[in-house]
């Protein structure tokens, strides 16, 4: 008999480990027998999309925009919709979504199954990010899973706005993966011009716990606003660097005892390269505190944090779209400033400050948003290093290895 | 029902001329790209928002009834 079979009640995880309970340590994904043993079957019973409310669970994919009323918004349409899910991960030290799909794919899945079935889908596509090696590791685990579902896999850029998610339809119609003005959102015409569900990897693990557990359980971790667990990857001076589990409004100093600094912690890079910078250990971790899609690097005091702004704000006015005027010319004229700064130039603080402002909600996706946040951070989190780059060209910052 | 302007900031290519029919309303970033005020346009204005709308040559500048979006988005 197979464990599909066996109708025996599983009890929920009880520890912060959710999403990672189940992960092996020799690094073999978790076939479906295993994950059915430890999670028990995925429920086939309704009110998946009103459990999902009641749970309060927001997306991972770094908006944190409430997934019971997307999947609302998606079944109050007409036609047959489509899900999708979005493993892009395009920001490069984003690590969480590759690692979900690696280790335990089958709880992705059963997310994602969870969510067609609630909306009445019957495909599912998993658009992957083109470097991601975890094609084979999914093939595998879709081809041991009985769903009545017909399950794809999609490859798109390892571009960093490729996980936007008018870019990452676009992708999968085999259009370059770019963000298309909104209205229509993907929620009202998307895969084949069908009303379609995007979610984030991690999102749909969550969604996978909610529909086997249900919402008081989800709600039993993290704070009132903001339940549940989150997956993090972590990087910098750390011991143990790479995907923490943590619960939602964890403090900063937590996860970096947990895993270990190496030395003196002088600012952390919260949310990647869309988040913001501080240097408050007590920093709760959670979308409204700007945890985004999980990247947390820890930058020694001894660096020198402008210089690694700058080359990030580089990384991000190479990575637009190239399709808006506003993020085009602003986001470049952002780091080209913020280099001047870091790098012994002219003083454009009010400038950046005002093109900051002005480039907000001025593009087709949230790129040139997240860039000035990004920039704006900087400037005001390294202010006292500002100036003495300004003054000096440096500041007491020698150690120069590339941390961002 | 009130109307506010909408830019499509995919369209644009930054001509300005909306900036120069309607400069109540729209001014042009350090790149010429229109920063459109979003608060609703006053009906008494609205005949200028219109003739911008009309003569922009990439279409990329519309009225849109102003209610507040409830669409999800990405942020």
């Amino acid at each position: 008999m197979t464990a599909q079979l066996e109708r025996r009640s599983v009890a929920p995880p009880t520890g912060v480990a959710r999403l990672l309970a189940t992960v092996r340590d020799d690094g073999r994904p978790v076939s479906l027998a295993e994950h059915l043993d430890a999670y028990g079957p995925l429920p086939r019973r309704p009110g998946l999309i009103e459990a999902v409310e009641a749970s309060g669970l927001r997306g991972r994919g770094g908006a944190a925009f409430p997934v019971g009323r997307k999947l609302r918004a998606v079944a109050a349409q007409r036609g047959r919709p489509v899900v999708v899910v979005n493993a892009a991960e395009g920001e490069p030290a984003s690590k969480k979504d590759k690692a979900l799909l690696a280790h335990v794919p089958h709880l992705v899945l059963d997310g994602a199954a969870a969510a067609a079935s609630a909306l009445g889908a019957g495909s599912v596509i998993v658009a992957l990010g083109a470097r991601a090696r975890v094609e084979d590791a999914l093939a595998r685990a879709i081809a041991e899973r009985r769903d009545r579902i017909r399950w794809e896999i999609a490859h798109v850029p390892d571009r960093f706005v490729a996980g936007e998610e008018t870019a990452l339809l676009a992708g999968i119609a085999g259009r370059p993966a770019k963000p298309s003005t909104k209205p229509p959102y993907p929620f009202e015409s998307g895969v084949r011009g069908a009303p379609t569900l995007v979610q984030n990897v991690e999102t749909l693990a969550h969604v996978a716990l909610v529909a086997r557990f249900g919402a008081a359980w989800f709600r039993s971790a993290g704070t009132q606003s903001e339940p549940g667990t989150a997956l993090v990857t972590l990087s910098g001076i750390v011991s143990r660097p790479g995907v923490h589990e943590i619960a939602l409004g964890t403090r900063l100093s937590e996860l970096l005892a947990g895993a270990g600094t190496t030395e003196a912690v002088g600012a952390v890079l919260v949310g990647g390269f869309f988040g913001g910078w501080t240097r408050d250990l007590d920093h709760p971790l959670d979308g409204g505190n700007g945890l985004g899609a999980g990247v947390v690097v820890a930058v020694p005091a001894r660096a020198c944090a402008l210089r690694e702004s700058a080359r990030v704000a580089q990384y991000l006015a190479g990575q637009t779209a190239g399709q808006c005027g506003p993020c085009v010319n602003g986001v470049r004229a952002l780091a080209d400033g913020l280099e001047q700064i870091a790098f012994g130039g002219d003083d454009s603080r009010r400038d950046l400050e005002r093109w900051a402002a002005e480039v907000r909600g001025r593009g087709a996706c949230r790129h040139p948003d997240g860039a000035a946040n990004f920039v704006a951070s900087t400037l005001s989190v390294f202010e006292t290093e500002v100036g003495e780059h300004l003054r000096h060209g440096r500041c007491g910052g020698t150690d120069l290895r590339i941390l961002l | 029902m009130s109307r506010a302007l909408r830019v499509d900031p995919i369209a644009c290519d930054g001509h300005g001329i909306c900036a120069e029919l309607f400069p109540e309303w729209i001014r042009l970033d350090d790149w010429g790209y229109p920063i459109v005020e979003p608060r609703p346009v006053p009906v008494a204005l609205e005949a200028h928002a219109e003739r911008a709308v009309r003569e922009c040559p990439t279409l990329a500048l519309r009225l849109a009834a102003s209610r507040t979006d409830t669409a999800p988005r990405k942020r």
